[in-house]
């Protein structure tokens, strides 16, 4: 894109985006950028710093997203970042030289508060009317010339999802350095200002559009006492539905295309430590990371489509009673929900939290809820240990413990919320506010890039880290080498190698310490071994039991494992309920530490989640093993 | 709390909270009691004196509400409402004891 003339590269224009949530601002920053946008934070807080590079006839520019605001006058350090980006005062972050306020033609009247305090800031300003052709399909008019008379500053209406009206705002940033001013201020005082927004509406001759018929025609359905709670449970059904269900056939499929990737790598290779470190440490690695991709697609489709039609803000509605008993808020539980299929999701969809600690709080506790790298462990001691008797009817007892420890998660999610709310991180007093915006038919466009840069920033973020994790779990697993007796069968001897390995010897290591759980060293290197995603676990016993199937056989060889110093059974009852009880708890992954630390800008919120999440893990653990012992009287 | 409320002189008998206003009936917004920045954000988000307001739904569990003011349609919560006053339109009154159940901000 750069065939410019170099003679401004040094200086770009730098203009900032200013308008509330729903002004249309990210739908125009696309459009004008092209959604070649660089994302990072601003230093200190937890905020998203997006910017993007356009070219203006020649002369390069910077668009800084800024983020949606209701109001220049700030209540959290977060929501200074704006005032802050405009004066100039964050250090490493060059002031804009001119200001872009989005507003919604729509919903102007309400705009003009916040366009009123962007024109206090004194600085080359023009506004971006959005919307437009919904004004005039909802029979609202509005004369743009004289509301640039009125105001004082360029006005160019544009249709961002259509890419109307971008050409002549374009040419207008050409121009920045000519663009008038205003010949009054606008005054400070607010019920002033109000007035002052009475005065540019009539004078701009705004007739105010008529409500979006439709959407209030939806809403007596979406929103009903009934029908919108039984909407509402209808959509959190298709989640899971989604989750457990629909993404099951992909990530068989990814599941088999790793095993041959694998597979193929020893049959071409010889036998020996590069097959090992490709097959088992590099493919494995990725393909224990890529194999929650169809959940994380799915997930982010529907999430995105849903927000996009303007139902998400409808459920959030819907439930933020409920969440305000825990201190938190109807938004906080679509994030919630979606680390049902994953954490790592579920942390990056709490950017729609408007409140940074809100944000934190829900970020700290979407990894207590039952992800579904939980599930091929709890399938595995569940099967192995928990009698298939049928408790009531046909519901058996196998079917309630799983069912038991699904309950256990949100549970305990809303309870670490609640007392976090209480102690650590207190409300910061911003009002609740959610707007209802009109429905809309998606753009497709939209839609996919949505869905295809949150898959992306999954796979590089969570993949680079989870690539890592695993390469660095195999070479413990591996080395150092040690040769075992010669006449041992290949299996006896990679478990033998796996005892002798860094990892083995750190399984030993930690066994005083995991001893009071009910654990044995061998476990201790299962969860050590799934510190990289949950469900290595079942994959390293395999390999510690040497077994090959790891479905039947680990099922027959962890059931009858003897320690050979005690001569008692390893996997006792309380010593199962314990490792349940554990995995429960537990912050056993790396992608979504990695992500915590991304979404949080710190190593610090991280820490403390593993932190609090492996005190409870012990701590449940060591309840869930005493419990049972005395229930069995063992 | 009252003398906390910015339009204290332009207040009347039958002025409520805006929380107090029921699903369908309307008002003039007269004012946020207090200037915290709590108070000065629901003044930046329109709720200011003379807009027009109007009640259209509360959530299925009874809280929040949503709002129709300034051409856009937002949910507030009891606890943030109960901190607006409204002058209702004339004829709709609420009937004294309706709202009862709301608890005077602190």
């Amino acid at each position: 894109m750069s065939s410019a003339p170099k003679e401004n590269q040094t200086f770009p224009l730098r203009l900032g985006l200013i308008g509330s949530p729903n002004s249309g601002k990210t739908t125009l920053f696309n459009a004008l950028t092209g959604l070649r946008a660089k994302v990072g934070n601003y230093p200190g807080v937890t905020v998203e710093r997006r910017e993007g590079s356009l070219d203006l006839s020649g002369r390069s520019a910077v668009v800084m997203d800024l983020p949606g605001t209701y109001s220049l006058d700030p209540i959290s350090p977060d929501e200074a970042v704006v005032s802050r980006v405009i004066g100039g005062e964050i250090q490493g972050v060059t002031a804009p030289d001119a200001l872009i306020v989005v507003a919604d033609a729509c919903s102007l009247e309400r705009s003009l508060l916040l366009i009123g305090q962007v024109l206090l800031e004194e600085r080359p300003t023009c506004l971006v009317l959005t919307m437009m052709d919904e004004l005039a399909a909802r029979g609202g008019r509005l004369d743009t010339q004289r509301l640039e008379d009125a105001l004082g500053i360029p006005v160019v209406p544009v249709v961002g999802h259509r890419g109307l009206g971008i050409r002549q705002l374009r040419e207008c940033l050409t121009a920045s350095e000519t663009w008038s001013r205003p010949p009054v201020l606008p005054p400070e005082d607010r019920e002033l200002l109000s007035a002052w927004v009475d005065s540019v509406m009539a004078a701009c001759h705004a007739q105010r559009p008529a409500f979006h018929a439709l959407t209030e025609r939806i809403d007596r359905v979406v929103v009903h006492p009934v029908l919108g709670t039984l909407l509402f449970a209808a959509v959190m059904l298709t989640f899971f539905q989604l989750i457990f269900a629909w993404a099951t056939p992909a990530m068989d499929w990814i599941n088999d295309a790793v095993n041959l990737a694998s597979d193929s790598v020893r049959t071409l290779l010889p036998a020996g430590l590069l097959a090992d470190f490709l097959a088992d440490g590099l493919i494995a690695g990725v393909g224990s990371v890529i194999v929650f991709l169809p959940q994380i697609v799915l997930l982010f489709a529907l999430l995105y489509l849903l927000e996009d039609v303007g139902y998400m803000a409808r459920a959030a509605f819907v439930v933020d009673r409920a969440m305000a008993r825990i201190g938190l808020e109807g938004r906080a539980f679509v994030a919630l929900l979606s680390s049902f299929a994953c954490a790592v999701p579920g942390i990056m969809a709490t950017r729609t939290l408007p409140s940074p600690r809100d944000r934190l709080v829900t970020i700290l506790v979407a990894p207590l809820m039952t992800c579904s790298a939980r599930l091929p462990v709890y399938a595995l001691l569940i099967a192995a240990f928990v009698p298939a008797a049928n408790v009531v009817g046909p519901i058996g007892l196998q079917g309630l413990v799983l069912f038991a420890l699904y309950f256990i998660a949100p549970l305990a999610a809303m309870t670490v919320a609640a007392v976090l709310r209480r102690s650590l991180l207190p409300g910061e007093g911003m009002p609740f506010t959610l707007e209802l915006p009109s429905y809309r038919v998606p753009s497709l466009n939209l839609w996919l890039s949505q869905v295809g840069g949150s898959a992306m920033a999954f796979v590089r973020r969570a993949g680079t880290i989870i690539l890592v994790a695993s390469v660095i779990l195999w070479m413990l697993l591996t080395f150092p080498r040690s040769t075992p007796q010669p006449d041992l069968e290949p299996q006896a001897a990679a478990a033998y190698s796996l005892e002798h390995s860094a990892a083995g010897r750190v399984g030993k290591f930690i066994e005083p310490a995991i001893a009071p759980l009910g654990f044995d060293w061998k476990i201790g290197v299962g969860l050590l071994a799934s510190l990289a995603a949950r469900e290595v676990f079942v994959s390293t016993l395999a390999q510690i039991y040497a077994t090959e199937d790891p479905d039947a056989s680990l099922r027959e060889a962890i059931r009858t494992d003897v320690n050979p110093e005690t001569g008692l059974r390893v996997f006792t009852p309380p010593t199962v309920a314990a490792l349940l009880a554990f995995f429960v708890f537990a912050l056993q992954c790396t992608s979504t530490i990695a992500t915590m630390a991304r979404e949080t800008n710190s190593w610090q919120w991280p820490t403390f989640a593993f932190g609090y999440m492996l005190l409870l893990a012990y701590g449940f653990a060591w309840l869930a093993r005493t419990v049972t012992a005395a229930a069995l009287g063992i | 709390m009252k003398s906390n409320f910015n339009n204290e002189a332009n207040e009347a008998a039958g002025d409520l909270f805006l929380a107090e206003l029921r699903p369908g009936e309307s008002g003039q917004i007269l004012g946020v009691c207090g200037e915290s920045p709590a108070d000065r954000r629901l003044m930046d988000l329109g709720l200011l004196p003379k807009t027009p307001i109007r009640v259209l739904r509360r959530s299925p569990l009874g809280d929040p509400t949503v709002y129709e003011f300034r051409g856009y349609r937002l949910c507030l919560r009891e606890i943030d409402a109960a901190r607006v006053r409204v002058r209702p339109d004339s004829g709709q009154k609420a009937p004294p004891g309706v709202g009862s159940r709301l608890q005077t901000p602190a």
